[in-house]
């Protein structure tokens, strides 16, 4: 390896907005022929945003493109579209499969690309005519896959296939560019059994070996150290590591990933002590949750009276699944213990009736009236649960609107939170993230609940919301004691707001910690049972 | 300066939103009823006859229209099915004359027989919908064509022997069509009727649709009411707040069916006769069409659309044969009414997927 002076890829002061909302800055890393890179970071970190820009996805110039450069073999690039990206050797396979379900893997691996046969017809009418070479498709084919070292069946059809094996099509396809020099893999043991992910190890080695160059993003940390040559940790838009994977261990990405400074951070808000044994108000036994993406599989945990319990969580491990199996908006199975109580499941209302309520992760699609006005987002549940703000008429035959409360209310609560808007007639779509939050959360306290779910309250919101957010979340479990449960992807926001923390693991508790205990604790119990 | 311009920019902004609101295919249809009342006087038609047929035929099909609301406010969109209300009301209709009611009578009666089966058979639609959310408008489509057709044998087979309604040779089976002289002709029509010359205004009928809407309106101000809206505005939202979804879709659906009902003994109170077999086949298409040139959507509607949308609709109806007729000597009345009902509906429905998430 002779020309190690110029790297094969430099990305130099990446910077990425999307409509004012800072995702990535001042991004800056090399990658050299054949060396292999590990990415890691949280979710929402900008991974994925980063591996677009690389890719020349539309998103990115549809949202107004980037500022920074990319260089490849020194050159300045700018893809306008994937097509230039992989042109210029780019090779990306996607967390999401995209192959062609009912098409062989040799023909999903050479799409577009393959070698043809003339013939008398398109001799006449042209190109378009020429027939496909199945001999010489299959020898590529066949070719791509021994490079990656498995064995897979060129003949056999995608939808027949396990998923291992569609994994290492994807591969494959990528492999078969004669012009590839750099390979993403986004996540590509996610779904993969040990072996299989064993097995794509082996192939990252045997690519670098041929000097292709590996983007390897993965949240099983043990992976990346086990085939990177140089590990990249990023945060909220920063790389906050370059470092050689060799000088590096799980516990130290771990702590680089979560933690900004981690010791001292979370002691500086010290837990409100507990009286010695807190009342279990709330006991959850074996629960499943057939949520999509995010599926619990057996969860217990009991939440103490009067505390803020955080859930979290990578991604997918089912953190989300446990509130929304609890108040009945996914099938949900095992045994919820509220208050000396059972509390069926399946059933939102029943959950409701019992002073249980939820602000769900999805604003917009389970959180919001969009198209009404704040008063009503603001007051309905709590009219249509509690009968308030309902006069009565005819000895309560009438259940008559009362607008003059229902404007009290919202008012009240859009000075509480400072929800910015033009009054509380205001309709709820036309209000930015962090206001539709502090909506979702007023309509919440409306119904004066003893138990509240609060699930990804600062997704997407600024940072000023999201600490006003936190706040009146902590303002409401203080002043009325309310047990709060909440979910959050952000580690950082579960230490600094609760009392306690479980993670969720392959949707299970992996473990709960008090807050105080430093994140690379935390981290290791978020990757433990990643599956 | 500069705010100058920022203020005049958001007046331009201002006006321009305010019709989009209202809506182009709404301010043509206004533009040319406006046209034809001008014009008929100069082409020989008599304008306080015109005024009097618009007001009559407004008051014979808002109830119909009327209909159209509390399906569209809990997300179960027009009621193309309006057939199956309609078939409800022939069938109380029919009954109450068959047992012999006359006068006033006959027409309390009709809507109180009316009420149980608008009740049976709208539980069954709404039963049907909740099988097929998000496809409604195309199944209630059917639904309403289907029992149109099933009642055409009916009408024949059941045991109707009233001289006045049946065949006059075979003795059995229903008449086409069916006088309602000294039954319930006009009758709400005549109550505290104003005549001023040629212009006469059939108060009585527009004072039932008037209590009707007023209780409608209620609805929509109670408890109930203002959970079928939230239904049809985010069904995800309502659950997580407790609500039964299915439910009130199910009121809403039995709520339009004898809604439905009212609405055809009404019009027929107003128009004098009963009219069977494929009669009510196409009842469903200006309803709807009213409506949406009301300036409904397919998830939202007031009762000012409702009023506003009948009177367009029908003014358009009743002015364009006089004044076109006599204006070109050429029956154009039936193609323009085509043109407006089916665009109209055209047009909503594009609007939807336009609003779509």
């Amino acid at each position: 390896m002779g020309n190690e002076q110029v790297p094969l890829l430099e990305v130099r002061n990446i910077k990425k907005d999307f409509f004012g909302n800072q995702v990535l800055s001042d991004i800056n890393f090399t990658l050299k022929e054949g060396e292999v890179l590990g990415f890691c970071g949280e979710n929402g970190a900008g991974k994925s945003t980063l591996m677009k820009i690389l890719f020349g996805m539309d998103v990115i110039r549809e949202t107004g493109g980037y500022e920074g450069d990319i260089l490849i073999n020194g050159e300045k690039m700018n893809f306008s579209t994937p097509f230039d990206a992989i042109h210029a050797g780019i090779g990306m396979v996607h967390q999401e499969f995209s192959l062609i379900p009912g098409f062989t893997a040799t023909e999903n691996i050479l799409l577009n690309r393959e070698p043809r046969k003339g013939n008398i017809v398109a001799e006449i009418f042209g190109d378009r005519l020429t027939t496909l070479n199945y001999k010489e498709m299959k020898e590529k084919a066949d070719a791509a896959i021994k490079k990656m070292g498995v064995e897979i069946s060129a003949d056999m059809v995608i939808n027949q296939m396990p998923v291992g094996h569609k994994q290492f099509t994807e591969i494959a396809r990528e492999l078969s560019k004669d012009e590839l020099k750099l390979l993403i893999l986004d996540e590509p043991t996610a779904v993969l059994t040990e072996k299989e992910a064993e097995a794509l190890l082996d192939s990252i080695r045997g690519m670098s070996r041929r000097g292709i160059a590996v983007i390897f993003i993965t949240h099983r940390l043990h992976e990346i150290l086990s085939v990177c040559d140089k590990v990249v940790v990023m945060r909220d838009g920063l790389v906050v590591k370059d470092i050689p994977a060799k000088d590096t261990s799980v516990p130290e990405i771990t702590r680089w990933m979560v933690g900004r400074n981690v010791d001292n951070e979370a002691a500086k808000e010290e837990p409100v002590k507990k009286k010695g044994e807190a009342k279990v108000i709330m006991s959850i036994q074996k629960l499943w949750v057939d949520m999509p993406g995010e599926t619990v599989r057996n969860v217990s945990l009991d939440v103490e009276e009067g505390e803020i319990l955080g859930i979290g969580g990578l991604a997918g491990q089912g953190k989300l699944g446990i509130p929304n199996g609890i108040m009945g908006l996914y099938e949900a199975g095992g045994k919820v213990i509220f208050d000396g109580k059972e509390i069926p499941l399946n059933n939102p209302r029943k959950c409701l009736d019992a002073s249980l309520a939820f602000v769900s992760e999805d604003r917009r699609g389970v959180g919001l009236l969009l198209d009404e006005s704040l008063e009503w987002n603001v007051a309905f549940p709590a009219m249509q649960i509690q009968n308030k703000f309902l006069k009565k008429y005819l000895g309560g035959l009438v259940q008559w609107r009362d607008e003059q409360a229902i404007r009290q209310v919202t008012e009240k609560y859009i000075d509480e939170l400072q929800i910015k808007c033009m009054g509380s007639k205001q309709s709820a779509k036309e209000l930015s993230g962090g206001n539709q939050q502090k909506v979702c959360l007023a309509k919440a306290f409306a119904l004066e609940p003893k138990f509240l779910f609060v699930s990804e309250p600062t997704r997407g919101i600024d940072v000023g919301a999201k600490a006003l957010v936190l706040n009146a979340l902590k303002k409401f479990n203080r002043e009325s004691g309310v047990t709060v449960v909440m979910i959050s992807s952000e580690l950082e926001e579960l230490r600094q707001t609760c009392d306690r923390i479980a993670i969720v693991s392959g949707g299970r508790i992996a473990g709960i910690l008090p807050a105080a205990q430093p994140s690379e604790e935390f981290g290791l119990l978020m990757v433990s049972q990643v599956r | 300066m500069n705010e100058n311009t920022l203020e005049k920019r958001t007046f331009k902004e201002r006006a321009k939103e305010a019709l989009k609101d209202f809506g182009l295919p709404r301010l043509i249809i206004t533009g040319f009823l406006l046209l034809l009342f001008i014009l008929a006087p100069f082409v020989g038609a008599d304008l306080p006859t015109q005024i009097t047929n618009t007001i009559n035929r407004f008051s014979w099909n808002a109830v119909m229209v009327l209909a159209m609301v509390p399906m569209v406010h809990s997300g179960c969109g027009l009621n193309f099915g309006l057939p199956l209300g309609i078939i409800s009301g022939l069938l109380g209709a029919t009954l109450s004359l068959q047992f012999g009611f006359t006068g006033p009578l006959s027409f309390l009666m009709a809507i109180i027989i009316s009420t149980p089966f608008a009740v049976v058979l709208g539980s069954f639609y709404g039963w049907l919908l909740n099988k097929i959310k998000g496809g409604e408008m195309m199944i209630a489509t059917y639904v309403g064509f289907s029992s149109v057709s099933f009642m055409c044998m009916m009408w024949l087979l059941l045991p109707y022997n009233k001289p006045d309604m049946v065949w006059g040779m075979a003795g059995k089976g229903l008449r086409t069509t069916i006088s309602l002289e000294g039954y319930y002709s006009q009758v709400l029509a005549s109550f505290l009727q104003i005549n001023i010359g040629n212009l006469s205004i059939p108060v009585g009928a527009l004072l039932f649709f008037a209590l009707l809407a007023f209780l409608m309106w209620a609805f929509l101000h109670t408890k109930t009411g203002t959970a079928m809206t939230a239904v049809g505005s985010n069904p995800t939202f309502a659950k997580a707040a407790g609500i039964n979804v299915d439910k009130v879709r199910m009121i809403s659906v039995i709520m339009s069916t004898w809604l439905g009902a009212c609405g055809i003994l009404v019009y027929e109170q107003g128009f004098g006769f009963i009219q069977l077999y494929m009669a009510p086949f196409y009842m469903a298409l200006p309803a709807v069409s009213a409506i949406l040139i009301g300036g409904a959507s397919v998830n939202k509607a007031s009762i000012t659309n409702v009023i506003i949308g009948t009177f367009l609709f029908q003014g358009i109806v009743t002015m364009t044969p006089t004044v076109m007729n006599n204006m070109i000597h050429m029956d154009m009345s039936e193609v323009i009414r085509i043109i407006v009902s089916n665009g109209m509906i055209l047009y909503a429905l594009t609007r939807r997927t336009e609003g779509a998430k």
